[in-house]
Order: structure tokens, then sequence, then C-alpha cells
């Protein structure tokens, strides 16, 4: 069994699933289990200022988007931070942490943008032995309305001032959430890194209405007839998370920022992929809400046994290892060709992959009398919809072609040289003219 | 209390009474929402689905899972009805394993089809329990037609008929509609009285009325008819049984197994029908499956029945086989009676072995039996019928006979393979020729 222990900004864990800030870290009953159940940290649900707590609604708090079976795909909450008094919090952090020092424990915290608010909390947080502080920069509904929240993350230079704060304050490492809720998290992201952020975390929810009630004309969850925007999350978020997280391990600005990867992480390859993409570690909260805390079991042999087939012996050697690998479009080789295959013996003969390429794709798939399908080089692009339809796992697949070979589609010969869009002669801001230029 | 099942001859009662309402339960209990949900999602929605295909009525199988999936299980149940109007029906009764779950492509892959049979039921029980009747008349037409047999056939082509704007008159030789659906059907097939009920539902698409007890041949020539209505669809199904050629076998205690289905499925108290203690079924069908199934049920204490040929030429299905089977009916192969030995009643049924060429082993077999079911097939009966095509009413692809302005369809008709669905289709097919025919003479 690989060593999955990590190191965070020097926060040390068993392993690098936490638990995100949200509902399954609102207390320490779930806090213990979770423990017990075997994840290597846990962010607390976020801390708000002494006084009398926020209220939640009392009607439902979370929607849901669901796949077949009804296999949830999508969560959103609207729920506020933690309900219950601060101090009652702290008291139970401090008792977690003392009985499980081996486990890392943050505590999210969101307090008015205000110098006062921050260096009055800071103490009392220290004060559990908590290993470090999140800064909840992304909560998008309620919070947000009263100038916390998302209503800092969207604005970079509250995000600077407010880490610096921290910074200022506190000897506790400082991790700053993002909100998605943004048009380029790159501002965000490098805000926080000058105000001097140790890490940031990523994504936080995404402003969504999950479904509308057609009977009371309701967004969906519907409290008295009416229904607001909520924090959507779970595995459908992942993608956009996946950008947000590689788009910061790739830029200049801020490359080398350590990452909590953060969005619909369900299984242990969401995770490794999160990791390979830049993320120190990462966060789960819906696969947890989902199926309890005892996925992580499956998260921690899962990347275990991963690592062991690569021969990899810390987490630390997947880490960014796909950053290099992302680019933009126009670093792309016009030159690679690569055509659809199905394997026969795997087929079923569903024929889904027809009826997506015949009326929405390239009409490169042929249908015989007794349905075998076969792709057709001739008109196949390679866009995929064939592979993405097939409900059959590695049934069809896209093969690249040799170098020398002859894509019958345009009828050249596949060159070795790369070639991509800055040097095509269809782009009127060509810099140079490619020798054997792509389609 | 019930009598002891040693007890030799034809006798009621064998059974403690809840054991009867057990037996003749539904064979398949109707799927609730959630199992219907689940089930639907399995579906892949296939491009130009095989199961589609394998339906003799074309019903648009992915659709209707698809609408059921999203909440709208008579928006499902219109898919299915507008193409098999006896739907509900064919939901219970169609062998569904050899037909659309024998190609789901989820079968070919995994072994497990989708369960498109109860999802058909799921989304027809839906609609039809509402009462609700999803057709409406055209104008009328002012054309009358004769529909003869109110089986599957003759119903579904009266439905057509009348949605079209004729007015339809349905002949048929029983006290009640249905035909097989009503009379030649395993109870537990169709339990709770589905078939007068989904009759009932059919009607009130409005223009059909029926005349029960009249028998066309008896009491009104095909001549008569012709006169009297624009056209003619016979459905009147094969009423003959075919006999053993053993010898014997007017011995008391062997009948005909579609009368003892027929007599079954009218007798409000299965307590009360006698069943003998050794029951031999004879045949290879789903009449004979039936037989058999439902004698055991009934508490016969040995059920046998014999085939003359291998399993895997049965017309029944594997999963009737595997079911007659579960029942504790054993299956014998390759044995063709000879003689019905017994004095005044059977008491015992002697078989010879045959080779895969029906060629006599020389190899005897005799079974004790106080009763005898033949199940070996049903024959045309009728006076001055069009053409015949070997045993068969002969037909075009859209039910056309020699003669003029008649029609036939169902088991009467050639062509086919004397299934439910099939003869639905059959029906449905004649309706629409009918009305072309009569409509394009018209204009």
């Amino acid at each position: 069994m690989a060593d999955l222990r990590s190191d965070f900004i020097g926060i040390k864990s068993p392993n690098p699933f936490w638990l995100a800030s949200a509902p399954p870290t609102d207390k320490e009953y779930n806090v213990r289990r979770a423990y017990e159940a075997g994840w290597g940290g846990v962010v607390w649900k976020t801390l708000g200022m002494e006084g009398p707590p926020v209220v939640n609604v009392n009607g439902p708090r979370y929607g849901a988007i669901y796949g077949a079976d009804r296999r949830l795909l999508g969560l959103n909450n609207i729920e506020l931070i933690t309900d219950r008094p601060l101090e009652v919090n702290l008291r139970e952090m401090k008792a977690v942490k003392r009985d499980y020092p081996d486990r890392a424990l943050i505590a999210s915290i969101m307090v008015p943008c205000e110098e006062e608010a921050w260096k009055a909390i800071l103490p009392h947080v220290e004060e559990t032995g908590a290993d470090g502080i999140e800064l909840n920069f992304g909560c998008p509904h309620g919070m947000a309305e009263r100038g916390m929240g998302s209503a800092v993350g969207q604005v970079p230079e509250y995000i600077e001032m407010v880490t610096r704060w921290c910074k200022m304050y506190t000897r506790m490492p400082v991790i700053v959430k993002l909100t998605p809720n943004i048009t380029n998290v790159l501002y965000p992201a490098e805000a926080a890194k000058r105000g001097g952020a140790d890490a940031v975390s990523l994504i936080n929810t995404i402003n969504s209405i999950t479904s509308v009630d057609l009977d009371l004309f309701s967004p969906e969850p519907m409290i008295d007839g009416k229904g607001t925007h909520g924090g959507y999350c779970g595995p459908a978020v992942k993608p956009i998370a996946l950008n947000m997280v590689a788009e910061i391990a790739r830029n200049p600005e801020t490359h080398g920022l350590p990452i909590s990867g953060i969005g619909g992480v369900t299984t242990w390859r969401d995770a490794a992929e999160f990791l390979a993409l830049g993320a120190g570690n990462v966060q789960v909260c819906t696969a947890a809400m989902t199926y309890g805390f005892k996925v992580v079991q499956e998260m921690i042999s899962g990347l275990s046994e991963y690592m062991d087939e690569k021969g990899m012996t810390s987490v630390d050697e997947i880490v960014g290892r796909a950053v290099p690998n992302v680019t933009d479009w126009n670093q792309l080789n016009l030159n690679y060709v690569a055509k659809a295959k199905i394997d026969q013996d795997l087929c079923i003969s569903c024929g889904r992959c027809f009826a997506a390429c015949e009326d929405t794709s390239h009409q490169a798939i042929a249908m015989s009398e007794d349905r075998t399908f076969t792709v057709i080089d001739e008109e196949c692009v390679a866009c995929n919809l064939c592979v993405n339809v097939c409900p059959v796992e590695d049934c069809i697949s896209m093969e690249p072609l040799a170098a020398g070979a002859t894509d019958l589609r345009t009828g050249k010969t596949v060159t070795p040289d790369y070639a991509n869009w800055t040097t095509h002669p269809n782009n009127p801001s060509a810099k140079a003219v490619a020798v054997e230029p792509a389609e | 209390m019930a009598r002891d099942v040693f007890e030799p001859g034809i006798v009621p009662g064998r059974l403690e009474p809840q054991a009867y309402g057990e037996g003749f339960s539904d064979l398949h209990p109707p799927l609730d929402e959630h199992e219907a949900l689940v089930a639907a999602d399995r579906c892949y929605f296939c491009h130009d689905a095989p199961c589609m295909t394998a339906c003799p009525t074309d019903i648009d199988i992915p659709l209707f899972i698809r609408q059921i999936a999203t909440g709208t299980p008579d928006a499902a149940a219109k898919t299915i009805l507008s193409q098999n109007i006896l739907g509900g029906m064919c939901a219970r009764v169609c062998p569904t394993e050899t037909l659309c779950e024998e190609v789901c492509v989820r079968e070919v892959a995994e072994g497990k089809p989708v369960l498109i049979g109860q999802l058909q039921r799921y989304a027809t029980d839906h609609l039809q329990q509402q009462g609700k009747h999803p057709f409406e008349r055209a104008a009328a037409t002012g054309k009358r037609i004769a529909v003869v047999g109110a089986g599957p056939a003759g119903l579904s082509c009266a439905h057509r008929l009348a949605m079209l704007g004729h007015d339809v008159e349905i002949i048929d030789a029983r006290p009640k509609p249905g035909g097989l659906n009503e009379y030649g059907i395993a109870a537990y097939k169709t339990p709770n009285g589905f078939a007068q009920a989904e009759v009932d539902w059919l009607m009130q698409i409005g223009g059909i009325s029926f005349r029960h007890e009249v028998a066309v041949g008896r009491d009104v020539t095909l001549e008569e008819l012709k006169t009297d209505y624009d056209a003619v669809f016979l459905g009147m199904g094969l009423v003959g049984v075919n006999a053993l050629g053993a010898e014997g076998e007017d011995k008391a205690g062997v009948a005909n197994a579609v009368d003892f289905i027929s007599e079954l499925r009218q007798t409000g108290d299965m307590s009360k029908l006698p069943i003998g203690r050794d029951v031999v079924v004879i045949g290879g069908g789903m009449t004979a499956v039936d037989a058999a199934v439902q004698a055991k049920l009934l508490g016969a204490l040995n059920v046998t029945l014999v085939y003359r040929r291998g399993r895997d030429r049965m017309n029944a299905s594997v999963f009737e086989q595997d079911l007659a089977a579960s029942k504790g009916v054993r299956i014998v192969t390759h044995a063709v009676p000879i003689a019905v030995h017994g004095n005044g009643s059977v008491r015992e049924i002697e078989f010879e072995y045959v080779d895969e060429g029906m060629k006599g082993t020389g190899e005897r077999l005799r079974l004790q039996a106080d009763q005898v079911f033949k199940a070996i097939g049903q024959t045309l009966m009728g006076e001055g019928l069009p053409e015949l095509d070997g045993r068969k009413i002969k037909v075009d692809g859209t039910g056309r006979t020699s003669l003029d302005r008649v029609w036939a369809g169902g088991d009467c008709a050639s062509g086919g393979d004397d299934l439910t669905v099939t003869a639905v289709a059959e029906g449905r097919d004649a309706a629409m020729d009918i009305h072309t025919t009569l409509m394009g003479a018209a204009g």
C-alpha cells in the first residue's frame, strides 16, 4: 500500500482527502465520525463572528439533479455558515483536535470585511489548536447579500486586503477559498497570492437553480412558494473545477501557489485528476453527503493502488504532472489526425453512435442490415461524440493515424511535424507559413 | 378441509382454500412506480431499436420507455396503444423472451433485458385504471363493417375501424367478448377480470356493437354478412381441436386442453373445479403449458407434459418450459401417444418413443392417468369460407382474402404465428386496408 501521507503547506494529514467546509463538518459528532472513517483532514464548517449566530431556512436547503437510476449528479444548497454559537464550535474544535492530533483541522472563517472583525476572531481560532484557516470568500447565497462570502471573493482588492489582515494577525497558514462565480479565476487567485496567502482552495459552489416546480412555478429548493439561487456542487461541477485549478496552476503569476482542489470529487480517480492538474490535496463534500463518510475508504484504496501500479511512493509525485500538458487551443497540433474505431466484439449494436453521428455530426458511421456499425474514415473528423454516447466503455476508441498514412477524409498524408494555428495559412495573423499545412 | 392429494379420480378441492388464490395470482406482479423508473432507466434509447423491429405491432418501445422515465406514463400508454390497442393484454401474455426482450441490446450484452413487457403493463395499466381512453373517432363515414370474432384480431380491427369513423358490429359465438384472452389463456397471466376490463375500455371509442352467441355458418352466413355490410373481417380463430389419433381416445377423462382452460377461466371458485390426480397433457405449445401448469395449481399430484419432438422444437418458449418445470410439471419429449387404456375411463396412456425423424423406436412408456388433456393444435371450422392456404384462410399482407370485401386475420388466417400480438397487428392492418378500400371507392 502506497504512502498517502500528505503535507499541504506544512499541514500534515495521513492522506490527501479532507472534508470540505460544509454541513458534514458542522459539529464534533460528525467530525469525530469522519476521522474514525479515515478522512485525513476536516475543514470545519464556516465560523461567523461572535454574537447571535445566523439562522437557516426551515424548509428544504438542498436541490438536486439526477442521472439514471436517480444517481445524484449535482446538488445545490441554500444553507448559510454555521448556525451554532461561535464558542460552541471553538470548544468542540479544540476537543476534537486534542483527540486526533494526527489529522488536519482547518477552521473556515467568514466575518465582515472589517479589519477589527478578523483581528478579533483569529486568536480564538488559534487557541483551538487548529492547523490553519480557510477564508470563505466563496459562499454565493445569503451571506453574499450581507457583503461577505462571494461578495468579497468577486473583488480581488478585498481578497488581497483580508488575506493580508489574516497573515498579519495569525501565525496559522492561510488558505483562501475562491468562488467560481467570476469571469476569470486568475484575478482572485493572484490577489490572494499578493495578500500573502499560503494556498488557495477552489472551487466553492456555483450559483444555480436546480429545477422549477411546474405546478407552483417556483424554483427548487422551494420555501413557501419562492426559491433563491443556491450553491451548486457534486459530480456535475468537476469539469469546471478542474479547469479553474489548472488555470491557476499553469498561470505564471500563480504557478507554484499551493492549491486545495474542490469540486465534485467522488472517487479516487477524481482526486488523482485534481492532483495531476496541480492540486496538493482535495476536499470532498457531496460524495460524503450522498454516500456517507465510508466513501473515503475507496478513495484511499484506489489512490494507493494507482500509485503502486505507477511505482509512485508519494502523493507529491502526482501533483502537477498534467499541468505542462494544459495549453491554449492555438497550441494544439493540427497535424494530429485520429479516426474513430469500433470494436465489433464489444459493440452491442444499440446504434447510439449512428444516431449521434448521422443526425448531429458528420455522417461518418455506416449501419448495415444486420446492425453492424462501422466508421467511414472518409467522413470521420474524430470528433469523439460516438465515444461519448456509447454505453459500452472502450468499445469505440480514437486511433491516431501514423505519420505517412493517408487521411482518407482530406486525402493528405499525415506528417510527423507539429503545426498549430499560429502558423496555419488560414490564420490571418499567422506568424509563419507552415511547410505542410494541415487542413 | 381439503381432500387428500392422493385421492384418485377427477375431484375438486384437492388443496387448502387459500392455496388457490396464491397459485392463480399474477405471474408477474405489476411494477410499482419506483421499480418502473429503475427499469426504464436501463433503456439505451437505441437507434432503430431491435426491440421495436421484433414487436409484431411495431410499438415504439424506446419512446414509450423514455416517456415512463420522464414521468409521463399516460403518454407512454398512448404510444403503445396507438400501435397495439390490446397493449395491456399483450404486456401480460406476449412471450417477450422470444420477441422484444430477446433482442434487447442489454440482453445481448448482459443477459438481462430491459423489462419491456412489464414496463408496457405499467404504462397501459396507469392509463386504463383511470378509465381514460386516449383516442377519438373521426367523423362518421356511413360505412358498416361486420367483424367476426371478438378475439384479439377482431377487437383490434374493430377499434381501428371505429376510430376511422366506421360503424362496426362484432359477431361472436361466445357469450362474452375477448376470444382467447377471455377463454384461452392461463388465469395467472391475466387475473382479476382484466380481459373484460380491457374490452370495456376499448369500447369507449364508440361505434362498436356486439352480437353475442351468433356463429357464422350456424346462425348467419358469410353471404348474408357480405350483403348486409360494406365489408367483413373474419377473425374467428380456430375452434376445432385436433385428435390424437390414438386408440381409445374417446374414453372418459380425455378432454381438450382448450375446453379445460376455458372452463377454468369462467369458474369463480377454483376449488370447485375437479382435477385428476395423475394428469397427462399432450402437446408442446403455450396451450399445453397453460393446461399443465394450471392442472398442477389445481392440486394434481402428478402432471406430465408429453411432446413428440425435442424441447427445442416446442412452441412454448424456454421461459414457459421453465415455468412449467418450476411448478412441478414433468416434461417428457420424443414420445407419441398410441393408446389410451382403461375401462370406460382412462387409467393409463401409452406412448412410443420416437427419434428426431419421428420414427418409432419401439420403446414404450405407460403413464398412469385419470385425466388427459389434448393440446396438439386447433383447426379452422366453417362453411363457405374464402379460399384456404393449407388449413387456414389465405390472405395477403393486408389481410385480403379471395373474396371481394372480405378480409381475415388472427389465428384463422394464413401466416403469423398464432400469438395474441400477431393477431392484433393483423386486425389493425386489415382495418387500415378496409378503410383505404372503402373510402377510395367512395372518393
